[in-house]
């Protein structure tokens, strides 16, 4: 199964956003697991659209006004959830942010 | 096997082969068919068949493996017609004894039992706990959703939809259906441990008047840990859980008087309460302990045995269940606990000896507008005949008081020490 994994943090992570991943990237990959990865530029570069009566309305800033910010993501090739959750465990966001475990559709 | 066999021995050897195998035979159909509904439906089938078959030809010599296999064919006819891919078809068919299952059966059958797996499948963390409980007295326990609802004074249909929303979380999660690996059992045995009790526990609460399918989770719960306790031999805090409960279960009919009122320990009526549970308890408490690696469900059990092993109230060894409190408060560091221990060190040493634990506890505010706490001051200051001081912390407790029972006996105390 695939998991998506969301990368989140607070204005603080960003202090972490040149760390990298501490060689967790290369475990995964030797472990066959990853199967794309990127990160992100902060939230406040982004733009949101939503396109309301044929009206296109553009908005500053991403869509979800919360502390927590999405800071990168990637895909994993997983057995099962526990499998998911123990590589999201040992990803070094882990410690100072936080990460969704999103199962994804077939 | 003779024809013929009498109606009421088959309906009863249909009705404990319900209590015994219907985990099993589920467990087993989940694992050949991953599919949990079909794994239902299935088993459900294979007793209606019995009913019919056992009058018959006789209720078979092994009634698990008979069940088991009547399932697995109504488990091919049903996908079958469905027309599923061969592959699947064949592995159902064999019912592969696979070779990582944990254990054998016992009436050595040769099917694995995989009911440890199912545990554990439906205690995994990533379910919420109402799913979790709904999950496993359906699948484990056999209890139908009408009965699972009564007991957790909810409607039917809201637990059948927390039935389906959580097996197809299972599914889409890709929650694993197996007994997790060496690395995670320490994180997750509690998980299970604590499913189990907490069954037990919204059974005890039950009075009287309640429901008796509440009550009868208690049943459940003693016989779910039994298996656990039997599958999981080397987990001490297993056995220590399915100790607890037993000790607890033998003083059920002795904790309510005819009016459904609660009746404290010490005015139990000892001759009551169930030797055979108790000696029960003892024995596999003591089992668990000497794998020396003791637990809070060991502990507390010690506790209960305790109890349960003194002939009159003022026999019990208030000593040993202090220093059992404070044990248990390195595992379990809460207030109640606290407070517990405060109770069991006055009685051993005497009202002065408590009061200090309970200073330190008003202290903290840990447990403010715990009706509990002050009774208890007020309880221990009242024999050491402090009658003002007593007095007014009867009042306090007698402001937070929750039961009607609750207040009448805080006013009668508090009568007492007002003269």
């Amino acid at each position: 199964m695939q998991y998506l994994l969301l990368i989140c943090g607070d204005e603080s992570a960003a202090a972490h956003a040149e760390e990298g991943c501490g060689g967790w990237t290369q475990e995964m990959t030797e472990r066959g697991l990853l199967r794309s990865t990127g990160g992100l530029r902060p939230p406040a570069e982004a733009r949101t659209v939503r396109v309301r009566r044929r009206q296109l309305l553009l908005s500053d800033g991403p869509f979800a006004e919360t502390k927590e910010q999405i800071a990168g993501l990637c895909i994993l090739e997983c057995a099962d959830l526990d499998e998911a959750v123990q590589a999201a465990a040992r990803h070094p966001a882990a410690s100072y942010g936080s990460i969704e475990v999103r199962p994804m559709l077939p | 096997m003779t024809g013929d066999a009498d109606r009421a021995a088959v309906d009863s050897a249909v009705a404990s082969a319900f209590r015994e195998e219907w985990g099993k035979v589920v467990a087993t159909l989940i694992r050949t068919t991953g599919d949990w509904d079909l794994a239902e439906e299935c088993a459900q089938d294979a007793f209606a068949l019995a009913l019919q078959r056992w009058p018959r030809d006789g209720i078979p010599g092994r009634p698990g493996a008979w069940l088991t296999t009547a399932a697995r064919n109504r488990a091919i006819d049903v996908l079958r017609r469905r027309a599923v891919g061969a592959a699947k078809l064949r592995e159902v068919a064999a019912m592969s004894y696979s070779p990582s299952g944990p254990v054998l059966d016992d009436d050595e059958s040769g099917v694995p039992d995989d009911r440890l797996r199912l545990m554990f499948t439906c205690c995994h963390p990533a379910l919420s706990l109402e799913a979790r409980v709904a999950l496993t007295l359906r699948t484990l326990a056999g209890l139908t959703t009408a009965e699972i609802a009564r007991a957790f004074l909810s409607s039917e249909p809201t637990m059948a939809k927390r039935l389906v929303r959580a097996k197809q979380k299972i599914q889409n999660a890709g929650i694993p259906y197996r007994v997790p690996p060496a690395h995670l059992l320490p994180d997750r045995t509690p998980g299970v441990l604590g499913v189990l009790y907490l069954l037990f526990n919204e059974g005890y609460s039950a009075t009287t008047g309640a429901d008796l399918v509440r009550q009868n989770l208690c049943a459940e719960a003693v016989r779910l840990a039994r298996v656990l306790a039997a599958l999981m031999p080397d987990e001490a805090e297993a056995a220590g859980l399915l100790a607890l409960m037993l000790l607890h279960d033998a003083r059920r009919s002795a904790r309510l008087d005819a009016a459904g009122d609660l009746v404290t320990l010490e005015d139990q009526d000892r001759s009551s309460w169930d030797q055979a549970s108790i000696g029960e308890g003892v024995a596999v408490l003591a089992g668990a302990l000497r794998r020396g690696r003791p637990g809070p469900y060991q502990i507390q059990a010690a506790i209960a045995a305790c109890h349960a092993t003194a002939l009159a109230a003022a026999d019990t060894d208030w000593a040993q269940i202090a220093g059992l409190y404070e044990q248990l408060a390195r595992f379990l560091p809460t207030p109640v606990v606290a407070l517990n221990h405060a109770v069991a060190a006055g009685m051993a040493f005497g009202p002065a000896a408590a009061l200090p634990l309970l200073a330190a506890l008003e202290e903290s505010g840990q447990l403010a507008g715990y009706h509990l706490l002050p009774a208890t001051k007020a309880d221990m200051l009242r024999r050491l005949g402090r009658l003002p001081e007593a007095s007014l912390a009867y009042r306090e407790a007698l402001e937070l008081a929750g039961t009607d029972a609750e207040r009448r006996f805080l006013t009668r105390r508090l009568a007492e020490t007002s003269i």
